[in-house]
Parts: C-alpha cells; structure tokens; sequence
C-alpha cells in the first residue's frame, strides 16, 4: 500500500506541473467563458436586417411580404438580377409563375443569408398562399383577418411539464440535452485524454527499461495501481478546478455585464440603442443563469464525478496492458487499442439517442453495461432522477460498473506484469488471454 | 563462509523452452560473483528470480538461510539491469529519492545517503538537471547510487561498466571493491571476461540454462590448464625437439610449450639449458576464463547438435 502511494505521488507531482497540464486547466475555463459570454453577445447583438427586393412575376404577392426582425422586405422597379446589389439590397427574391400560381421561388444573394430569413420568408409565403385560397374558396377578407387577428395576438401557451410525486417542475428540455450532451462528451473526451495518458505512461516505463528497475522493488501490480490511480487524481483535480473556474468565472462575468448596465442608467439619446442592447446582453445571462438554477448540479456533478471515475477505472487498466505489451512500434499500439477504442466510440453513439430518447432499450441497456454506462448513463440522468431514471437503475449501473472495473483491473494487472518485460514481438490475443488464466 | 544466497534446483519454463534448468549454486556473504554465459543463456531468467519478479515453476532461493520472501527480502537487494532505466523528464535528485523510497527508505534517510553518495562520486551538480540532459556514462553512475543506495546485501549488476570510461570505470570498480568489503554479496553479470578474472572471486557460468561450471577464478584455471609454458631464451635459434613436450609457438626468443603430463617443469628447464640456451623468463600459461568460456560453450553446442 505504502509502494502505491509513493508511485501515486510521482505519478501525480509530475504530471500536475507539467506544463500542458497547468495550461489546458486555465485555458479550457477562460475559454469556455469566452465562448459562452461571446454567443450571448453574439445573440443579443446579432440582429442584422437583411434588405430584400421582391420581383414577382405573378403579381400574387405584391406588397403582402412585409418587414421581419430579420428582413426588410421592399418591391423595387425594374430591379433585376444585374443590379439589385447596386440599388442596395442583400438578396433579392424572384417569384416565377403566371397570375394563378406560384411555379417557384428562388433567393439570390452574394453573402449566405442566415436561416431565419429563409424562415421569414418562406412562412409568409405559406401564408398569402393559404389566405388566397381561403379567399377564392368563399371566405371574406373580414372573416380573414379576424381569424388571424385570433391566433396572431395571442399564439397558444405551450409548455411543458415534469411531475415528480404532486410536484410540477417546468421541462426545461434543452437545459437538460446541454447538461447530457455535455457531461457525455465531457467523459468521452477524458476517457480517451486520460486512458492514453495511462498507455503512454506505461510504454515510457517499458521502452526506458525502468520498468524492469522498479518491479525488482514492487509488485507490478502495485506500479499499474500507481499510475492508474495517480492520473486519476489527475483528472480529478482537471475536473474540479473546471468546475471552480467556471463558477467563478461565470458569475464574474454575469456580475460585471450586469454591474456596468447598471451604473449608466441615464445615457442620453445617441446612447439608448446602446444601452438597450446592454440591457439585452445582460437580460440574456440572467434568463440563462436562471435557466442553469432550475437543474439539480449538486446531483449531476455527483453522479458525473462518479461516472468519469468508473468509467476512467473501467477503461484505463485496459489502456495499461495495451501499454505493456506494446513494443518500440507505436503502429502496433494503434491496431490493439481498436477493441478498446470501440466500445466508447460506440457509447457516444448511443448517447446521442440517448439524449433524444432517455428511456429507450438502447438507452437502457447501454447505461448498464459498464462498456458504455460511464457516457450513456451521464446522457440520461439530467432528464430527471427518479422521474426517467430510476434509483435501482442508478444503483444496477453504478454496481456493474464497480464490478466491471474490479474484473478490468485483475485481468489487465496479468497480462501487466508479463507484458511490461516482454521484449520483442507483439503477444498474440491468445497469449494474452493465456496469461490471463494462466498460474502464477 | 556464511552464504547469503543458496540457489537449489531453480526451474524456470517458457511457453517453449526450458529458460533455467536445473541450477544450483551459492554465494558467500562479501563475495563477489561471476554469472557467465553467452545471450541467451539464461542468466537474465535468473537474475529476475532471484529479484522475485518471476517466480520459479521448481527449486528453492534461500535468501539469508530462509525461504525467499518476495514481500521483504527485494528491499535487501539492489539491481541494475543491463538495459538501464531511468524516467527521462524527471530531474536527478527527485528520481534518486523516488527509487530509494520505493526501496522502503523514509524521505529522510533517501535523502541523506543520496547525498554522501553523490558527494562522494562527485555528481552534486547534477541534482537539478534532468535525466534527458546526462550523458551515457553520467546516467550510469547514476543508476549506480540507485542500486546500492539503500545498502542492500546483495548488489546484482546486469554489465556495469558498459558506456563507462576507464576512469570512472575504476571508480565504480573501487565501489564495488568497497562494497564487498563491508559485506554486501556481489552478483556481477557480464561478457567482458578480463574485468571477471579481474574483480570476481567465484564464477558461474550457465549455457542454455544449465550449470556448465561453477568455481574460484584460481581453481577453474587451475582445473583448466594445459601444462602450457613460456620461456624466453637465447640464442633462438630452432630447439631440437623431444617427445616429452610439444612447442606449440616460436616467436624469435619467445617459446610456447606444452609439456607431457608427467614431464617436471625443472627437466623443461633442464632441457633448454643443455641446448645451450641463456633463459631469461619462464612462467606457466594458465588458459583465460575467456578461452575457458569459448571452449566450454562450444563442446555444448556440438554436444547439442
């Protein structure tokens, strides 16, 4: 026990002051910030009006497109494809077909139009179509407009809600895929970060020979625990100092945004779209932090700090007898990391549907099998515990995966401890599995 | 002579081959040992049985008079494989602890004696420089005070004077030389075989994993001598020859002669004078271990053929 620990220091002292270390941990919150503060800004900034000329060539639909948040829509003369852009406009629409029909619509532009002036567009097309035929079928202009007057003013109020027990929570769907989306990818990526950390490691050991200094004085069992367990603390500090920074960072952030608004309250005139688009920017942080608060972190981050330890348990022994057995030649590192490599491959894409579709056999299965539970597992529990999940799944998955990464550790740690002082060619997947059950 | 180690009738299969079969030997507290043997003999098979990291299919290691312990017994030896290992990036100083610790000592002790080691060897300065920036012979040094720091009683050093200039070669010589002194066992595994005759009291030799000899330096040459004689004399002139003694080699005054085995040195000498010869040395040609080494090594490969 005592060995393990002096390995588990080295392992952990050198790796934390490793220079890429210490940089992807600061980085990786700053930059995370910077992304998530810039697409706020971004969308509260971003509505640039795209000016669109209309040529119809049917005459069905002059003056009825009109103006959007996104587009501004005007009926040029004489505005044809040579010269719309020197007139002024963006994009221009032009409307084939005769005065019965609309044959097709095209929109040419020079730079992409964004999707929501597609969206603009193509849903008031539908619109006048629909209301043309309403008209020629007998129904009045008044009637018309009354019906939309209806539904316009006051669109339905759809929401949708979770029931726990008598409890009703507002469905904060997309919170919840981010949150899945996140932690699965979040495990993925330090699954294969840290387990070939784990590989890299140990084929250093074994090309430098110290291997064979150091299994003279412990057990190779106890150097393979060592590293494992040494990363692992790793990743774990990565992951928690993740987590600090970006609290702090955010509500940093989210203080000063809202501070500055603020403190000018009586900007003069030349200053109000300014101030209201500052408004706008700290108005969207708010609504997001609020939106963050409805989630239950304290269990997520448990259940996450409980996943990507399994899973990283799970993965990384496999990833050490890889390493052990691999000679000089890193090409043949790469062709026996393929059945490690899969099946967590594999689990992220089961946890893409089963972001979609939490309670599917897919999902189901692929959260209990320690293979894939550490990424899929994480995919489904931000939909709600116990509503979608289960406790005695939560609880079948976590056993299994213990086990899983119990079962991982014993086999690898054999083929381990002969691998790491086998010079010369690469083992066959028979003996290996021989080693497994062979003596001592 | 007390020994430390007694080897009795170690086995060791590989999926193929027989790695070790059948070997036996001992070795006395404060000797210094020879274990010889061509690639592949088996030697390095040995070595890491009696380290414990493999352990034998059949046969017994006492380690001290008692059974192997492969718990307690590693941090009483220190060994230095052929290959050296060392962690490239880490710095000396933390890597000479980080061994040393694994060797049971306390941080404390570790880095004590790595400083009465490193002061003595004169590698102080390079406590802060890293691993990657030392030359052959520095890390060899180096992987030196790791072997022996924690004083083990029984050193085993897989070539240690491979990438060693003379100079720093005698030092470690000296070392060794020490160590034995103060009673540690000494293993000394190699192929140079003038450093053997030089350093090892006893020998070894293995081939194709069995004992082929085992003995003092002085007895096996004494075991292995051919009657064979130099004499320098003058005139050169050619010797009349006798059925009592063969001369295998003429070099103006130098003879190289071969006598019967009955045949008394003081008749060759006889000889020689009643030839009219003035002798200015005269000495017996005990074979090299080297020539020991070759001959024996290829007597079993015919056997085996």
């Amino acid at each position: 026990m005592n060995k393990i620990r002096i390995i588990f220091i080295r392992e952990y002292t050198t790796r934390v002051r490793n220079k890429t270390f210490l940089l992807s941990t600061f980085l990786f919150p700053l930059i995370f910030i910077l992304f998530f503060v810039g697409s706020a800004y971004l969308s509260a900034n971003s509505i640039s009006k795209s000016k669109v000329a209309i040529k119809d060539e049917t005459g069905l639909y002059v003056n009825k497109l009109k103006s959007k948040e996104t587009v501004e829509i005007e009926y040029p003369e004489n505005v044809s494809l040579s010269n719309y852009r020197s007139i002024g406009y963006d994009a221009l629409l032009i409307i084939y077909g005769n005065e019965n029909k609309a044959d097709s619509v095209r929109l040419f532009s020079e730079k992409q139009t964004g999707l929501a002036v597609d969206e603009a567009i193509n849903s008031q097309l539908t619109r006048i179509d629909e209301d043309r035929i309403l008209q020629q079928k007998g129904v009045s202009t008044v009637m018309l407009d009354s019906i939309r007057k209806a539904t316009e003013g006051s669109p339905i109020n759809y929401r949708s809600y979770k029931q726990s027990g008598t409890e009703l929570k507002e469905d904060n769907k997309s919170l919840s895929y981010g949150i899945a989306f996140g932690s699965g990818l979040l495990i993925y990526i330090t699954l294969f970060v840290y387990g070939a950390a784990v590989m890299r490691g140990v084929m250093e050991e074994k090309m430098n020979r110290i291997a064979e200094v150091i299994v003279s004085s412990v057990k190779p069992f106890q150097l393979m625990m060592g590293k494992i367990t040494g990363i692992a603390a790793v990743g774990l500090t990565q992951l928690l100092l993740w987590i600090l920074l970006i609290t702090i960072l955010s509500t940093g952030a989210s203080f000063f945004l809202g501070a500055e608004n603020l403190a000018e309250p009586g900007v003069m005139s030349g200053g109000i779209n300014a101030m209201n688009q500052q408004n706008e920017l700290a108005m969207k942080m708010l609504s997001i932090k609020a939106n963050m608060m409805q989630a239950n972190w304290a269990l997520i981050i448990g259940c996450f700090l409980f996943y990507f330890l399994g899973g990283y348990l799970f993965y990384a022994s496999l990833f050490a007898a890889i390493g052990s057995v691999v000679n000089e030649d890193p090409q043949e590192a790469q062709s026996l990391m393929l059945p490690v490599t899969m099946p967590i491959i594999f689990a992220f894409i089961i946890m893409t549907s089963a972001i979609e579709n939490p309670t599917g056999p897919m999902a189901v299965w692929g959260s209990m099998i320690p293979f894939t539970s550490p990424i899929v597992m994480m995919a489904r529990i931000p939909s709600g515990i116990p509503e979608t999940v289960a406790y005695w799944e939560i609880g079948l998955s976590m056993l299994l995966l213990i086990g899983g990464f119990l079962f991982t550790t014993w086999m690898s740690g054999r083929i381990y401890r002969t691998g790491i002082l086998m010079y010369g060619k690469k083992p066959s997947w028979k003996t290996m599995m021989k080693w497994v059950v062979g003596g001592r | 002579m007390n020994s430390l180690l007694d080897i009795q009738h170690l086995k060791k299969q590989f999926a193929s081959h027989l790695a070790v079969d059948d070997i036996s030997f001992s070795l006395g507290k404060g000797s210094i040992f020879g274990l010889l043997g061509p690639n592949g003999a088996g030697k390095t098979t040995l070595i890491r049985m009696i380290t414990g990291i493999f352990y034998p299919d059949a046969g017994n290691i006492l380690f001290n008079g008692k059974a192997y312990n492969p718990e307690k017994d590693p941090s009483n030896i220190g060994y230095m494989p052929e290959e050296r290992g060392l962690y490239k990036k880490m710095k000396v100083g933390e890597q000479i602890l980080y061994l040393a610790q694994l060797k049971g000592l306390s941080k404390k002790e570790a880095f004590d004696k790595s400083r009465y080691w490193f002061e003595k060897l004169e590698m102080t300065e390079w406590w802060h420089k890293k691993v990657e920036d030392l030359s052959k012979g520095m890390s060899q040094k180096l992987q030196f005070v790791a072997t022996i720091m924690h004083e083990p009683d029984l050193i085993i050093l897989d070539e240690p004077f491979s990438g060693l200039d003379p100079l720093n070669a005698e030092i470690i010589k000296q070392e060794i030389f020490e160590l034995a002194k103060k009673g540690a066992s000494i293993i000394f595994s190699t192929h140079r075989m003038e450093q053997v005759e030089e350093i090892c009291d006893h020998i070894v030799l293995i081939n194709q994993g069995k004992k082929i000899l085992d003995g003092s330096v002085s007895e096996i040459k004494q075991q292995f001598k051919k009657n064979t004689f130099l004499i320098e004399a003058l005139p050169d002139n050619a010797l009349f020859p006798s059925e009592q003694f063969q001369v295998l080699n003429q070099k103006s005054n130098r003879w190289e002669i071969r006598c019967q085995p009955d045949m008394k040195t003081n008749d060759l000498l006889q000889y020689f004078m009643n030839q009219g010869k003035q002798i200015h040395a005269f000495r017996e040609l005990l074979p090299s271990l080297n020539e020991i080494f070759i001959q024996l090594v290829d007597k079993q490969k015919e056997k085996s053929n």
